[in-house]
């Protein structure tokens, strides 16, 4: 026999008890051949180009997913970041295409469509300015599309005309959808030095590098590394790193496989795959709760930091020695609302938004999914934004920010934005104002990659 | 042609009849067992089966069918193409 029985138990528990799960299946295609200056004609060969790309994606995961035994959460799409199509196009027809994006991600049953994008790190062209102007409305006045805006990298520093215009832009689409608590905010991410072969929402967008149509995989498993961890109580750090290493691996290995058949029956090539440990609000499918397990009696406590970075890169040296293509964010997501050990940490005051703010400087990505008080004015929102992209831009990382301001709540509410979103505690901001420095405008410049002290 | 192989595994609480049961529906699809092994772990049965399903299309009839059996018996039954254990176990 090939295997022993405890390797077969272990795979099986790792799915059956522990959440192990493909995430997300993601289609990565290009729509830069569908620009057209007539604006019917654009919607339409857009529509019909991801309508026909597409059209196998759900039924192709899910009979994978049945037949190897491993579940596929979401399917989803990326796309051109549309402003580069744009052209002419007006605000109201901007929004228009918006709709026709997730009529097509409904008519093909994905979960979420992604690149309703702007990459504006260094300045803003025509068809950004549009897809700008529409942002509030095409976010409120759908479902499944996914929106992303890069406002600095570390080769071209922060623009912070653009970062005026994201605390705008959040203000706006959140009041715009205040009936949902803000929920358009969820759908939107700044970044700075963002990817271009992102599988996860609501950041994937399909990248100027990329080819027509690929495949990208993002698994996570955070259930799989918590129980692993709980095999061994006593082992020092080096071991700890260890057991997330191999947990990893193996983690990613099987992700590997289930994206490199689902590409391999689509007819599409195998793009990359990301190996983040994305929290869900299911039980002991937590971040916090590895961290807290590392030896933390409550997440945000001192020590996280460390905690997070020891994990981060034990994940990613796992992931990278298991795939071909690493790619993506590979690391670890902390959103506070898909997290119940976050939640946890910030109701008992061991977590606050700056301890976060922190955390991003060692783990995969940004403040993500933050609820925020109604009343944080948008050159609040605009500084936040402004830190984030600077602990990107200087550490040489990526950084989001996906915060919502939520119309009408205080600090110490509970905001409920169901599903996979789960809900959060709403969040104080400093009450002093960043509105001077925000209005200066212009742009920060590109740090120096030497003198690195 | 290549080979394609899953595995069954069977989890639950021992009884009278399990491997005769399981291996019943697997005759009657044609389908040839390679190899067979069998545990009682902390009072659990646990049975692994690799199974050749190289002519076999409709492996999701064959994973219906034995779930029933599971649920008939009080058992977890899976089928699952061998790939994934590869894949996890081996490098």
């Amino acid at each position: 026999m090939n295997f022993a029985v405890n390797e077969m138990m272990e795979t099986i528990r790792m799915v059956q008890m522990e959440n192990l799960d493909i995430r997300t299946v993601t289609m990565g295609i290009s729509l830069r051949d569908c620009a057209d200056s007539n604006f019917e004609q654009m919607n339409k060969k857009v529509y019909e180009k991801i309508t026909y790309y597409a059209k196998d994606l759900k039924i192709t995961a899910e009979k994978v997913e049945r037949e190897f035994g491993i579940p596929i959460i979401n399917k989803r799409i990326s796309i051109t970041p549309i402003a580069e199509i744009l052209g002419h196009a007006s605000v109201e027809q901007a929004v228009e295409l918006a709709k026709t994006l997730d009529k097509a991600a409904i008519v093909l049953g994905v979960d979420f469509i992604g690149g309703y994008s702007a990459l504006i790190h260094k300045g803003i062209s025509v068809g950004e300015q549009t897809l700008l102007d529409a942002l509030p409305d095409a976010l409120s006045g759908t479902e499944r599309v996914c929106a992303s805006v890069s406002v600095g990298t570390t080769r071209a520093g922060i623009n912070m005309n653009a970062v005026r215009k994201m605390g705008e832009i959040i203000k706006e689409a959140a009041e715009k959808s205040k009936e949902q608590n803000g929920l358009a905010c969820a759908k939107l991410v700044v970044f700075c030095n963002p990817v271009e072969d992102n599988p996860f929402m609501a950041g994937a967008f399909h990248g100027a590098g990329e080819g027509d149509v690929v495949l990208n995989v993002g698994v996570s498993g955070p259930g799989v590394v918590l129980s692993a961890l709980k095999r061994y109580p006593h082992a020092d750090l080096g071991e700890v790193s260890d057991i997330i290493k191999k947990t990893a691996f193996k983690i990613t290995r099987a992700g590997e496989l289930i994206g490199r058949v689902v590409a391999e029956r689509l007819g599409v090539p195998f793009g990359i795959m990301d190996l983040s440990l994305a929290p869900t609000n299911a039980m002991n499918d937590s971040v916090a709760e590895i961290l807290e397990e590392i030896g933390l009696e409550r997440v945000g406590t001192h020590g996280t930091i460390a905690a997070l970075a020891l994990m981060n890169d034990a994940v990613k040296k796992g992931g990278a020695m298991a795939s071909s293509y690493v790619g993506g964010l590979s690391g670890a997501f902390i959103p506070v609302s898909e997290d119940n050990g976050m939640i946890r940490g910030i109701l008992d005051d061991a977590l606050s938004l700056s301890k976060l703010e922190a955390m991003t400087c060692v783990c995969s990505v940004g403040l993500d999914m933050i609820a925020l008080t109604g009343d944080a004015t948008p050159a609040t929102l605009a500084g936040i934004i402004a830190d984030e992209a600077a602990i990107g831009m200087i550490n040489k990382k990526t950084t989001a920010v996906r915060i919502i301001p939520v119309p009408g709540m205080k600090e110490g509410d509970m905001v409920e934005f169901g599903g996979l979103l789960g809900r959060a505690p709403v969040m104080g901001v400093n009450p002093y104002s960043s509105e001077k420095m925000i209005n200066r405008g212009g742009r920060i410049p590109a740090p120096l990659q030497s003198l690195i002290n | 042609m290549e080979q394609k192989r899953a595995i069954v595994s069977v989890i639950g609480k021992d009884q009278v009849g399990i491997i005769a049961k399981v291996t019943t529906i697997l005759a009657e699809e044609t389908i040839n067992i390679l190899d067979i092994s069998q545990t009682i772990l902390q009072d659990f049965f646990t049975m692994m089966m690799i199974i050749d399903v190289t002519k076999y299309e409709d492996l999701e009839a064959l994973q219906q069918k034995l779930a029933d059996l599971g649920e008939a018996l009080g058992l977890t039954i899976n089928v699952q193409l061998e790939d994934i254990f590869q894949a996890m176990h081996r490098v």
